[in-house]
């Protein structure tokens, strides 16, 4: 056990000194300045320009940042849904895959356009190279792009004083954000992974061997926080994950820049302490989360005991990272909407898969997805805000901005709508007779297994408690008779769609909103938002409004599981 | 409207050109020409054929042989095997030890279903290792051995469990139980960093140093 503990404050160590370097190097980027980097990328970056006719000093104001965002990734997703649906008439597919089925398609292709990477193709036995590259990779970079810019368009709304209501240029934050911070850690990242022994190869299968570009993908998979791997087994697989230490550089990459983001803000901001309260906020939940799997899966789980076994929880868990590793990266994935695992979630005990829920249910606001995670953690941190104003007596404040009640609305579509999803369609999967087809195993685990694949969707995550399918494979040659189960097909697709639009309409328009109001002086009534008073009520708000939303849930599955010794 | 939808398309071509086709492709050519072999695998060879990796894990079986000495077949016409004794087995596969068909063996906490399978994998470790370790009880048995790893291709074990079989391997193979341990030793991987992860007997590298030190 101290070797354990030892292990996740070493690692939280180094995350936190990497924090300012990446933050402060990322608020010169969102500012437009000059780094360290201009004299390369500057060319490419005026190339692109010029390619899309941007003019990158016209701003744009909330909606239309929200129309080109729109018609970007509307497009996005058709061209993915395209290239999986003709995928058998493309290059680089070296296992002759057929083209996928409707539905799963379309499931696939929102899964990575809304930087989900839910995953229920078969990556090594489905896909080719060119959808791998083309299609998902890209995605990869793209969608956590999307993310970012939203949380940029938020920021520069709450920090502007002009009070003319413009955001900045949608095309422009998309290009910067890719050009200047996705792809060079990608670089850097994939050379590390080739180097450990991650795979980067275009040979095909050798000798029973699947290979493929593994490595490029792996990095912008961890950077992005997408998740979606290469192979079905995802960062468990050796030839993604070879080795103690890969494991070690690949949790570091999911949450490098989620938890730098607090930082960058603090800067855009212009008040450092406003940054680092939320980095604390987000930090301390974080670390329950990984306290809590980790004591619930060094316990082992009750099937285990029945059969004699002493000891831990390894089932579904690889030898080089043990149950410390594990616990941790599963803590990571979960609180970071990434959604890679190095280990199979279904095997998790029942407190060790509660972990993961909860931190879906905070709506991925600790630390969260690229960009998502701050905005959500922003929009309670407004809501924090309003409450607290109501308990003084006050005009609620953020910054020296009245919060008013159309914006409070905002924030509470934005902060509830996923909630509401994840609720309604879990209800109708396990309620009705189509939820089954997806269903795996009996009693608990069985609804577990479906309320997690809507809450895992509806924000965007990724992992699932892989017994869940939505595609059945017959294992015949060239995939012949592979189809997927449409109900869960759609619904997680429409989960995804929902999940990922809605919430990010409703942080535009708050950030147009903010953008637009005149700053009052600080007053001796303003309630302080960079103290550690604010960030205890922040943390209440938070663990309210999931524990009052989920807890029914919660009670059905997990905590039911970890409750009993009967087996089902 | 009609802007955005023109910008956005070039975009997309844009976007998927680079990251799509010039960003693999400029790392699949710097990692095949930085780190040639482990960019394709870690490939194993033995007479000009790849039989493994040395990152994965795969299946150290013998045909079970009948009365008049032909291999035995299931119902279904498939051979029947069973774990040589010869080698370190490694740890339970879901999926037969695939390289090529990947999936988790998804077993709940809950399940009577996976406390039925660990008890099989307890019963087999038991009946290979116990002839050559007489006080192994199911208590004993090492975590890693009984339950399914991840990927179903985990090349490592515990040192636990290597412990355990080495007395097998020197018995079944005239070694001396020092020269097992000292190859145990050459292929036990560390943690990362000295810190993260676990010790792990990589059986793949330990089977086929077994096999060199029998020539």
């Amino acid at each position: 056990m101290v070797q354990g503990y030892l292990q996740i404050a070493a690692f939280c160590a180094i995350l936190v000194a990497s924090v300012p370097l990446l933050g402060g190097y990322m608020a010169r980027v969102f500012r437009d300045e000059r780094v360290f980097l201009t004299p390369a990328v500057a060319p490419v970056e005026r190339l692109f320009y010029r390619v899309l006719r941007v003019d990158p000093e016209r701003g744009q104001d909330w909606k239309g940042y929200a129309r080109s965002l729109l018609v970007f990734s509307t497009l996005f997703g058709l061209l993915l849904y395209v290239i999986l649906r003709t995928q058998g008439i493309h290059p680089f597919n070296p296992g002759d895959f057929r083209s996928g089925p409707a539905d799963v398609s379309f499931n696939t292709a929102t899964s990575f356009l809304t930087n989900t990477n839910w995953q229920l193709y078969g990556g090594e036995t489905t896909l080719s190279y060119f959808s791998q590259m083309a299609g998902l990779a890209v995605q990869n970079f793209v969608s956590a792009a999307v993310g970012i810019s939203v949380l940029v368009a938020l920021m520069r709304g709450i920090a502007a004083r002009g009070g003319d209501g413009i955001l900045g240029n949608f095309y422009r934050d998309i290009t910067r954000i890719i050009l200047y911070i996705l792809v060079p850690l990608s670089i850097v990242a994939t050379v590390v992974l080739v180097s450990q022994g991650v795979i980067q190869t275009l040979g095909g299968t050798v000798g029973g061997i699947a290979r493929g570009p593994v490595a490029s993908q792996e990095a912008i998979k961890m950077l992005g926080t997408n998740g979606g791997g290469f192979f079905n087994v995802n960062s468990a697989y050796p030839f993604e994950n070879p080795s103690a230490f890969t494991n070690f550089f690949e949790m570091f990459i999911i949450l490098c820049i989620p938890a730098a983001l607090p930082y960058t803000y603090g800067r855009m901001v212009g008040s450092r302490r406003q940054g680092w309260t939320i980095f604390g906020v987000m930090f301390a939940l974080f670390l329950v989360s990984v306290v809590v799997v980790y004591v619930a899966e060094s316990h082992g789980t009750p099937a285990a005991h029945a059969a004699g076994l002493a000891g831990g929880n390894l089932e579904g868990k690889e030898q080089r990272f043990g149950i410390a590793s594990t616990s941790l990266f599963t803590a990571i994935t979960t609180v970071v909407s990434c959604g890679a695992v190095n280990g199979a979630f279904e095997s998790l005990t029942g407190l060790g898969g509660l972990g993961p829920m909860a931190n879906l249910g905070f709506s991925e606001s600790v630390f969260g997805g690229v960009g998502t995670g701050l905005y959500m953690m922003l929009l309670f941190v407004l809501l924090a805000v309003f409450i607290g104003g109501l308990m003084v007596g006050r005009t609620p404040e953020y910054l020296g901005k009245k919060i008013e009640p159309r914006e409070v609305k905002l924030v509470t579509i934005g902060a509830l709508f996923t909630a509401l999803i994840v609720l309604v369609f879990t209800a109708l999967a396990v309620g009705t007779k189509y939820g089954a087809p997806s269903t795996f195993a009996a009693g608990p685990q069985g609804f577990s297994e479906n309320f997690y694949a809507y809450l895992s969707q509806a924000n965007n995550n990724g992992s699932a408690f892989a017994g869940y399918t939505g595609f059945l494979q017959p294992n015949a040659p060239g995939n012949a008779g592979a189809h997927g189960v449409t109900f869960a097909d759609l619904m997680g697709g429409f989960a995804m769609l929902f999940g990922r639009f809605v919430p990010i309409l409703a942080v535009l328009a708050v950030a147009g909103a903010m953008a637009r109001k005149k700053v009052s002086p600080v007053g001796l009534g303003t309630m302080r938002t960079d103290t550690p008073t604010f960030g205890f009520l922040l943390i209440g708000v938070i663990v309210l409004v999931g524990a009052l939303t989920f807890l029914p849930a919660f009670l059905l599955g997990p905590v039911e599981q970890s409750l009993t010794t009967t087996l089902f | 409207m009609r802007k955005d939808l023109i910008r956005s398309s070039v975009a997309v071509v844009a976007f998927t050109v680079l990251l799509g086709l010039v960003y693999p492709l400029v790392m699949t050519g710097i990692a095949q020409v930085a780190f040639p072999g482990k960019s394709e695998g870690s490939l194993i060879r033995s007479g000009g054929k790849v039989t493994g990796s040395t990152l994965l894990g795969q299946a150290w079986r013998k045909p079970v042989l009948d009365q008049a000495g032909r291999p035995t077949k299931d119902a279904d016409g498939n051979p029947v095997t069973e774990p040589d004794p010869r080698y370190f087995q490694p740890r339970p596969s879901a999926t037969g030890y695939s390289a090529s068909v990947t999936f988790f063996a998804n077993r709940g906490p809950n399940q009577a279903s996976t406390r039925d399978l660990t008890r099989q994998h307890i019963e087999a470790y038991l009946s290979l290792e116990r002839p050559y370790n007489r006080g192994l009880t199911a208590a004993k048995v090492p975590i890693d051995a009984a339950t399914f790893s991840a990927s179903g291709v985990d090349p490592d074990i515990s040192r636990t469990n290597a412990g355990i079989q080495a007395r097998r391997i020197a018995a079944v193979r005239h070694l001396s139980p020092d020269r097992v341990a000292r190859l145990i030793a050459q292929n036990t991987d560390g943690r990362g960093l000295g810190l993260f992860g676990e010790r792990g007997v990589n059986t793949t590298t330990l089977n086929h140093a077994l096999d060199q030190e029998a020539r």
